[in-house]
């Protein structure tokens, strides 16, 4: 792969950062005292990763906290966790170094401070395409469209047109994808990690769809409190599994749309609805369920001032669920308008936000995870 | 006393891992228990927060551990460390418990993993604790708290109402102000007397003044004054502890397993006026760390200085506190605070007498020693002679003390006068200096304090049916 010359300088630049922050001066304090403790050993590929190291450098500690699940063990389990006079909160810690590694490999990169206050930004976009899918559809839509029912294939087009759906949506998309590209490739260049075959990544795409690491020894996380439990891992399950089914859903529809010539909408017993209704009801829950246990949650070990970040993905993927599956049971209905235009309102503030917001947490743990198979390997 | 105390069958005075063993076995059997712990709720459990294993007899491989490890064994190496000083048949009944513990304890929530990294040693005869010993102590007190186990922090016991050889009734200081329970049966499981550093300079002399406390600051022994006073059976030397040399830098209480140094056989080891005071390589650093504590409080200002190469930097855990750093020796010398004329002729006396300038192999006796020095080293010696050269500054860490109350096979409590006490047993540190007369063997801390735990629980539970 070549790089362009300023991709080549922004990689030498993320790895010659040195203007520590106090989040990642912290985070290198608790490194040190956990690599001379290392009772935690036995919880997470974390702690193994530490002690293949003696010094931690940026690069080392943006990793480190990107292959943290966020599962709490460790806090619980620390004999220098608060009142201790050491103070640490190892969670917490991580949580503010990897915030700031979305920032710095974000692009572009003037865009990373949207991961500061991402709450009130991502509340702002949604409001704003909330705003303009209305006041187009009222403008561009006569009313007796919007609000007749319609039924039989190219339904929903009858109020938006497919060019217009493909355009707004494929263009929000595709920046997307191209943003979260390209700050995967600025991540992984600037972590230097070496002697990755297809096999690591293969594996470690397994432990990213099973979230084999929120599986603590066996018992789970510590979802709320000291008690062990796995409610958090099935239910961010339900939300990976559920968006990616949604994806699917919009994959083979697209596919039956361009391939096929079969305009939407489609029967119920349709891959596309079938994968979206399932993908739609798991993804209301698990946000639904992840939601409630972050409410419910130990504060201390939280990053509680990055909630904002948290809620606004929680959010944006609820509503775009539901929405959704109200406008799959409403479909015929002269409420299938409007309905329509607050899904798509939705779901392009969504892939907006994607690259810019706690999305992008699953693209970088997964490259953590790439790098950490590697070098679990290359140590045995 | 007061007509509407509150009425318990079992107090126990103590958080760690063996008042909550007690608690739980009492509790499964029916008992009403109080746990009265000292330390606020972040601080509880005792030392046991800061432990990671224990050690267990076993037959056969388990999933946490290798090969096996019989009772005879166990007891041979108890033989050896104490120089005999030990109650042979409470010391037999520990190692012959233990084997149950673990299953005792995985039945209770309690999760088990093998032997950290750096810590091969102990893969065939410690299981550790998933998280260490404050992961333990949570599951413990999760468990309690299902059971019905009232537990008090900031609570501590400050008197004994005795009746006719039974303890009737404590006074409590709870959360600032006083309090009283009634109680059928005591158990007294609140530690050693480490914390107590004005005990510890009645015992060691002003040298005390300059020892860490390794574990919970809340083990002032008052407890046990109280037992002893009260004419329970005194066991043990008061100067007899578990200590090692840690980091100096480490804090006065509380600083725990991390400020661990595990350099000295790789290093050569000088006291203030960097002579050399003993065989930094007479044996692998898990059976030789318990005995550095002691030899550290023996010199003079009860300090001591580990001294290394580059060479020998990595063959070591990493330490919490960064070393000094310096390209000579001298100059490592000026940042110890040591006189670089006297540490130069040291290192250079070390070096000449090295046999060899050769890679030690720090898994086997490598038998790499000087000779004609006094003390030599005996493995692992190699020539100080590759800078950047690194220091660290080494004083005594207390762990646990030995004196306590003498106890019998029941973990009852025994009396001065031969007697066994009418309702009060003992469990944990204030009573191990019956197995523990001197030396340690790593993990057994633990080992005694969930066995007689156990056995306190049950035969105090048991002493309420008559």
């Amino acid at each position: 792969m070549t790089m362009s010359r300023s991709e080549t300088a922004t990689t030498a630049r993320l790895q010659s950062e040195t203007r520590d922050t106090s989040a990642v001066k912290e985070a290198r304090r608790t490194m040190e005292i956990c690599n001379a403790c290392r009772y935690c050993e036995g919880y997470c590929p974390v702690f193994p990763a530490m002690e293949r190291r003696r010094a931690f450098s940026l690069v080392d500690l943006d990793h480190l906290a990107n292959l943290c699940h966020n599962c709490k063990g460790c806090w619980y389990a620390c004999q220098y966790a608060p009142p201790h006079e050491f103070g640490l909160n190892l969670p917490k810690t991580f949580s503010q170094v990897r915030s700031e590694s979305y920032a710095r490999y974000a692009w572009p990169g003037g865009l990373g401070v949207l991961f500061e206050r991402n709450g009130l930004w991502v509340f702002l976009l949604t409001a704003l395409m909330m705003a303009a899918v209305m006041i187009g559809s009222a403008l561009l839509i006569s009313p007796e469209v919007m609000t007749s029912a319609h039924r039989g294939e190219g339904a929903f087009y009858a109020v938006i047109p497919h060019e217009t759906m493909v355009l707004l949506g494929g263009t929000a998309f595709g920046w997307a994808i191209l943003a979260m590209v390209i700050g995967a490739a600025r991540y992984w260049r600037a972590s230097g990690a070496s002697g990755v075959r297809f096999a690591h990544v293969l594996q470690a795409l397994r432990e990213a769809a099973t979230t084999k690491h929120l599986g603590g020894a066996g018992d789970g996380c510590n979802d709320v409190d000291e008690r062990f439990g796995v409610g958090r891992r099935h239910m961010h399950l339900a939300t990976m599994w559920g968006f990616l089914l949604c994806f699917g859903a919009t994959s083979v529809g697209t596919v039956m749309h361009y391939l096929l010539g079969w305009d939407a909408p489609y029967p119920w017993f349709s891959a596309p609805v079938l994968l979206g209704t399932v993908g739609g009801v798991l993804l209301t829950i698990g946000t639904a369920g992840l939601f409630a246990l972050k409410i419910q949650a130990d504060r201390e070990p939280a990053d509680v001032g990055r909630f904002g970040m948290d809620y606004a993905l929680l959010a944006l993927l609820n509503f775009s669920a539901t929405t959704g599956l109200a406008l799959l049971f409403f479909r015929h209905t002269s409420a299938m308008g409007w309905l329509l235009a607050i899904h798509l309102g939705f779901v392009l503030a969504l892939f907006l936000s994607l690259p810019y917001g706690k999305f992008v947490h699953g693209v970088y743990r997964t490259l953590a995870l790439v790098r950490d198979v590697a070098e679990r390997e290359q140590e045995t | 006393m007061a007509q509407d105390a509150q009425r318990f069958d079992i107090v126990i005075a103590g958080g760690g891992n063996a008042a909550l063993c007690a608690a739980i076995s009492a509790a499964e059997r029916g008992a009403k228990v109080l746990v009265c712990e000292a330390a606020p709720k972040g601080f509880r459990g005792g030392n046991s927060r800061h432990t990671r294993n224990l050690r267990m007899a076993h037959d056969a491989p388990t999933a946490v551990l290798t090969d096996s490890y019989a009772e005879e064994e166990y007891f041979d190496d108890l033989m050896r460390v104490t120089a005999g000083r030990t109650n042979e048949h409470l010391a037999k009944l520990a190692i012959r418990e233990s084997k149950h513990i673990a299953d005792w304890m995985a039945a209770r929530g309690v999760r088990f993993q093998r032997s950290l990294g750096g810590t091969l040693s102990l893969s065939r005869t410690n299981p550790f604790f998933l998280g260490g010993g404050k992961a333990l102590m949570n599951t413990h007190y999760l468990r309690a708290a299902e059971l019905g186990v009232e537990v008090r922090y900031d609570t501590e016991i400050v008197g004994l109402e005795m009746k006719d050889g039974f303890c009737r009734g404590l006074e409590l200081r709870a959360r600032g102000f006083k309090d009283y329970v009634e109680t059928r049966a005591f158990i007294a499981a609140a530690g050693g007397f480490q914390a107590n550093l004005e005990w510890l300079e009645e015992a060691w002399g002003p040298a005390a003044r300059n020892f860490k406390i390794r574990g919970t600051p809340y083990a002032k022994g008052g407890l046990l004054k109280l037992l002893l006073a009260h004419g329970a059976a005194q066991i043990g030397e008061p100067d007899q502890c578990h200590a090692v040399a840690i980091d100096a830098r480490a804090p006065q209480f509380d600083g725990g397993i991390a400020t661990r140094l595990d350099c000295v056989p790789f290093a050569i080891v000088v006291n203030k006026h960097a002579q050399r005071f003993y065989d930094e390589g007479e044996d692998f650093w898990p059976k030789r760390y318990a005995i550095w504590g002691r030899l550290v409080a023996k010199q003079p200002e009860q300090i001591g200085f580990a001294v290394l190469d580059s060479r020998a930097f990595e063959l070591f855990m990493p330490s919490i506190f960064p070393p000094e750093v310096s390209d000579t020796i001298e100059g490592l010398a000026d940042k110890l605070s040591l006189n670089p004329a006297q540490l130069r002729a040291t290192v250079d006396q070390f070096n000449a007498a090295c046999a060899a300038d050769e890679d030690v192999a720090p898994a086997v006796h490598d038998g790499r020693r000087t000779s004609g020095l006094s003390p030599d080293k005996t493995n692992w010696a190699r020539p100080i002679a590759q800078p950047p050269y690194y220091g660290y500054p080494l004083r005594p860490g207390i762990t646990f003390t030995y004196l306590g109350v003498g106890v019998d096979e029941a973990a009852r409590v025994g009396m001065a006068d031969g007697r066994p006490s009418g309702n009060i047993w003992a469990a944990g540190e204030i009573m191990a200096g019956n197995i523990l007369g001197q030396g340690y063997l790593a993990g057994i801390g633990m080992t005694i304090g969930s066995v007689f735990g156990r056995l306190a629980g049950e035969n105090a539970a048991k002493s309420l049916r008559n």
